[in-house]
């Protein structure tokens, strides 16, 4: 069993918990995940890590309720334990030797984000954060970007708080004006990566994208996190849990990785309303 | 005493009826079957049976006592050389090993060694017994990687010897692929979680959760005081056939599709865990796992479900029994035949239509068998003009896998060879001191028993090792 140390509201869907699993604390790095369980006839839910205490042996996880399991997650509180926390799993993202990078986060994925934005700080780097989100009562975590970013722009998609638009907006503004930067990190849903790796094809700057398909076991047993990446003129089959999730953003088909993440879009939408029933009737 | 020719029969399910259900389909021997089949064997003085089972289980001296009525005796002499009886007397390809060898089988049906294994073995553990008294322990200290069939026989041995085992599992359930893999209705997970149990009384500690080469690396689990390693991973990456169309909804590797329906029990009343149901299946391989996740997607309701092999029906890798288990119960074997591409569906005029990307048909190329290939079996070649469209809404790919290189990528100085699997000597010596490894990590795809026979074969190399050391 693994205990919840601390748990944090950031917005009316997004929590973020501090579990203790001294063992994955001592090794996570940033852009690797975990995987948990709630209970003992739970889903195993992956999530990326969004940050670890060593001394205290915690691991930072924030999710948003989208379904049955991250429901039933965040309805424990402080004190509570889950039953699985595995990890840490995936490659680590590569950080070092990067002058000038652009973080690209959007939604929940700029949670994923932000340890990043802060280990290129700490080694050094220019930073420039882009985050986004679908309107002012979402955003998170703008004052730790911005303690970490030498450039931060809040994006909203209906304007109700800092600027109106898409990441992709204030990017594309950026390359435009002759801004280069040696690497861009996109983290967020698919579509947003998807034409942030469009956004920034013509300036030919290398993008790095975080994929999160579905997933079982996350050592490369069930394979059904596979992605299809176009590299030298070829379809290449790559496993998200340990070849990722880290992956150079042009190689990915996005429309495919898309299609299979709402495989099992029914039997999730019937899940969700059955525990939220649960819920309600308690 | 007149010869009998023929072995009793194992009491099974209905087809009809346990083709719909998750419960065991072999309700193993009564008394009076087992203390019969017992009376057919010939007690052979130099036992083939015996040098044909990779743990060397005394078959004659078990049946001997099955025959007089002292069942518990024979489970305690299967007991000495096997530590799962009740799993290998379910899942052992008992025709190719054994029995196999079995002088009745030169004339007539070999003795049914299988089966009484199993009935020694389900009588022991029906019984309410004190559990087993936990050696002393001599204050050395051995890892085992991962709690599959090698693993927790080499585990099992070594606590006897009086170690302190530590076996360390990625996923959050003991058991490897008899967990993941081996369905329900073949060996009930109960079974499983028994031996487990019994693990746990003589000592063994078993950590679940602990990814080595992740969570832990193996120069770790040195410098935490661990004098040697054993690993036994298992297989790992599943293979695909690398056709157009591999990627679209409903299809499934077989670990996938075996693992969501027992470990993460999608057959289940409501279950977390979703998984196609219903439908036409085809599933493309023809050896145990093939056949697992054939009659597991009939029993999650599918409508239709084939298998789909290259080869014909003497080439099927499977064991015999599961052929004519899934025959029975009404899987269509389409053989001789290949899928060359899978295709989805598509809705031309609305991309928002639930249905598209997901697995509409397959189309296939007949096959017939040329010359026999390096291991002698004839192979499958493609059959001019005859390709065809087979309507199918999940696809399961049964074709292999390959072994997992997260603790070979994160161990300094581990030989792999061209495919991948662990280098090992005779005894299960990696090229790193101290550091052993058995099962599928190092032989690819394989039995229940062989691995726990490199299980055991290591545990004892383990022990020389540490004694001399």
């Amino acid at each position: 069993m693994y205990r919840i140390a601390r748990k944090k509201i950031l917005n009316p869907t997004v929590i973020q918990m501090e579990i203790e699993a001294p063992l994955v604390a001592k090794k996570a790095k940033p852009g690797q995940f975990i995987i948990l369980r709630v209970h003992e006839e739970g889903e195993r839910i992956p999530l990326t890590v969004a940050g670890c205490n060593r001394e205290a042996g915690t691991v930072k996880i924030i999710f948003q309720t989208v379904g049955s399991s991250t429901l039933l997650l965040s309805k424990k509180n402080e004190g509570d334990c889950i039953a699985d926390f595995v990890g840490p799993l995936g490659v680590p993202t590569h950080t070092e030797g990067v002058g000038k990078v652009c973080i690209v986060g959007g939604g929940v994925g700029c949670a994923i984000a932000l340890p990043l934005a802060e280990e290129f700080h700490r080694l050094g780097a220019s930073v420039t954060s882009i985050v986004g989100f679908r309107n002012r009562d979402l955003v998170i975590l703008e004052e730790e970007f911005a303690a970490c970013s030498d450039r931060l722009t809040v994006m909203t998609d209906d304007g109700s708080y800092a600027r109106q638009g898409n990441v992709t907006l204030p990017l594309k503004e950026y390359l435009e004006s002759g801004e280069t930067f040696d690497l861009i990190i996109a983290i967020g849903p698919l579509v947003m990566m998807k034409y942030t790796v469009l956004t920034a094809k013509p300036f030919g700057v290398p993008v790095t994208v975080s994929m999160n398909p579905i997933m079982i076991d996350g050592t490369g047993m069930c394979g059904g996190c596979r992605l299809t990446l176009n590299r030298d003129g070829k379809r290449v089959t790559q496993f998200a849990c340990v070849d990722g999730p880290d992956f150079n953003g042009y190689e990915v088909d996005f429309d495919e990785a898309m299609s299979r993440s709402r495989m099992y879009a029914d039997f999730e939408r019937h899940a969700y309303e059955q525990t939220c029933n649960l819920f309600q009737k308690a | 005493m007149a010869i009998q020719p023929k072995r009793n029969p194992m009491p099974v399910q209905d087809p009809k009826e346990r083709a719909r259900n998750f419960s065991e389909v072999a309700l193993g021997y009564t008394v009076k079957m087992a203390e019969d089949e017992a009376s057919r064997c010939l007690g052979c003085k130099n036992a083939p049976c015996v040098t044909a089972c990779p743990v060397n289980v005394q078959i004659p001296d078990f049946i001997q006592k099955i025959k007089e009525g002292k069942h518990e005796e024979a489970y305690q002499i299967i007991r000495a050389t096997s530590s799962l009886p009740a799993v290998c007397g379910r899942v052992c390809p008992q025709e190719r090993q054994c029995e196999s060898k079995c002088t009745m089988g030169i004339k007539f049906e070999p003795v049914a060694i299988g089966r009484l294994e199993r009935f020694a073995a389900d009588l022991h553990n029906a019984q309410v017994l004190p559990p087993e008294k936990a050696p002393v322990q001599n204050g050395h200290r051995v890892a085992i990687v991962g709690s599959g069939p090698s693993g927790l026989s080499c585990a099992g041995d070594l606590a006897r010897l009086g170690y302190e085992v530590t076996v360390f599992e990625a996923l959050h359930t003991a058991g490897g692929v008899l967990v993941y893999g081996i369905p329900e209705f073949r060996l009930p997970k109960s079974i499983v979680a028994k031996e487990v149990e019994s693990l746990r009384e003589i000592g063994v500690r078993i950590e679940t959760n602990v990814v080595i080469g992740k969570t832990l690396t193996v120069d770790e689990l040195f410098e935490d005081g661990f004098e040697a390693i054993f690993i036994g991973s298992g297989a790992g990456l599943p293979s695909f056939m690398n056709i157009p169309g591999e990627s679209l909804k409903g299809v499934y590797s077989a670990n996938e599709f075996l693992t969501r329906s027992n470990l993460m029990k999608a057959y289940a009343e409501n279950t977390e865990t979703p998984i196609m149901k219903g439908g036409r299946v085809a599933v493309i391989g023809g050896g145990n796992v093939a056949m697992d996740a054939a009659r597991t997607a009939l029993r999650l309701g599918a409508e239709e479900v084939k298998i789909v092999y290259r080869r014909s029906m003497e080439e099927l890798p499977a064991r015999k029994e599961e052929i004519e288990h899934a025959e029975e119960e009404g899987v269509i074997f389409s053989l001789l035949c290949s899928p060359t591409e899978i295709l989805g569906y598509e809705n031309p005029t609305d991309p928002r239509d639930p249905k598209n990307g997901f697995v509409k048909e397959m189309r296939c190329i007949r096959m017939e068998l040329g010359e026999p290939d390096a291991k002698g079996r004839r192979r499958p070649v493609p059959v001019e003009g005859s390709e065809f469209t087979m309507p199918v809404d999940t696809v399961i790919m049964a074709i292999g896998t390959s072994p997992n290189p997260l603790i070979k990528s994160t161990t300094k100085g581990l030989e792999v060879n061209a495919r991948g699997g662990i280098v090992v000597n005779e005894d299960g010596l990696t090229s790193r001191e101290g550091v052993f490894a058995g099962g599928d990590a190092v032989t690819g795809a394989a039995t229940v028993i062989s691995a726990m026979g490199a299980g055991k074969t290591a545990a004892a190399a383990i022990h020389a090792y540490l004694s001399q050391k």
